[in-house]
């Protein structure tokens, strides 16, 4: 009996389950903005981001960076990050459901493990991407 | 690489924090609860909110016109496991890049990257936040 028969061995082109957030609240952004300090009226005073030219309050940019970071740390381990990248395209509303993808795209072995670089995505359900970003992982042999 | 000059803060990991964010990003992965949680990947976000000096902040100000400034692309690189709860960390922020960009719809964009560098008891070099903003050249709502 070999040994490698029970190895889990992660490979170019593997994909983590889908995750899905919300759809988010308002509460969701104020809960996330009193976390991490960031309390930009246009995040949660309608009229402050009427008066700015948006439609109403949107999402903290950095929000639905965390619920990325959530899904990817769910994926390959909380302790196991080295990197997470995150680029802002479309803004996220209230109401809009969240759908985190991820995919490996490189496998680096190294001493007593291996580098695993991830694409990931966070989209707005029935419309654009709201997050590209990538992430590197260190994942123990 | 160090900037020596850079005002440094102090930035102390607390487990309750630690909580506070995970359930603000709605995990529940028991990596961020119990005795010796490890920090979220983007928790760091919270050092320039809560531990930031006004002085660490004035040697990192990008300059840009608030009113047409949208956030780019945010970076976190661990060299190691993530901080955990209990380290005090030391840190330092700076202007790290500053370029300019053509617009798709014409008019140039302002990039400023600013580096917030965390370093362990020992001045080791564990963790770096990599902030990018972008000056657009009309008002978010027009500019998209």
């Amino acid at each position: 009996m070999t040994t490698t028969e029970f190895t889990r061995t992660t490979v170019v082109g593997d994909r983590a389950r889908e995750q899905t957030f919300g759809p988010i609240s308002i509460t969701d952004i104020v809960r996330y903005a009193g976390a991490s300090g960031d309390f930009n009226p246009l995040h949660h005073d309608d009229a402050a981001a009427r008066k700015a030219g948006f439609d109403g309050v949107f999402s903290i940019g950095m929000f639905q960076a965390a619920l990325l970071g959530t899904f990817a740390a769910g994926w390959l381990g909380a302790a196991n990050v080295r990197r997470f990248t995150t680029r802002f395209q479309e803004q996220v509303w209230p109401g809009d459901v969240l759908v985190c993808n991820g995919e490996v795209t490189a496998v680096r072995p190294g001493d007593g493990g291996s580098a695993v670089e991830v694409a990931l995505t966070c989209a707005r359900q029935g419309a654009g991407v709201a997050i590209t970003g990538s992430a590197e992982f260190w994942l123990p042999a | 690489m160090t900037d020596n000059t850079a005002p440094a803060f102090e930035v102390r990991v607390e487990h309750g924090k630690i909580r506070e964010f995970a359930r603000a990003a709605m995990s529940t992965d028991p990596a961020y609860q119990g005795a010796d949680p490890v920090i979220p990947p983007t928790f760091l976000t919270t050092a320039g909110f809560f531990w930031q000096t006004a002085e660490s902040k004035a040697a990192a100000v990008h300059g840009l016109d608030p009113q047409r400034t949208l956030h780019a692309e945010q970076e976190y690189i661990f060299h190691g496991e993530p901080p955990r709860a209990g380290q005090v960390l030391t840190a330092t922020a700076r202007i790290a890049d500053r370029f300019e960009k053509e617009g798709r719809r014409g008019g140039s964009l302002t990039f400023v990257k600013v580096v917030t560098e965390f370093r362990d008891a020992d001045g080791t070099l564990v963790a770096e936040q990599r902030s990018t903003a972008v000056e657009t050249a009309h008002a978010p709502k027009e500019g998209s």
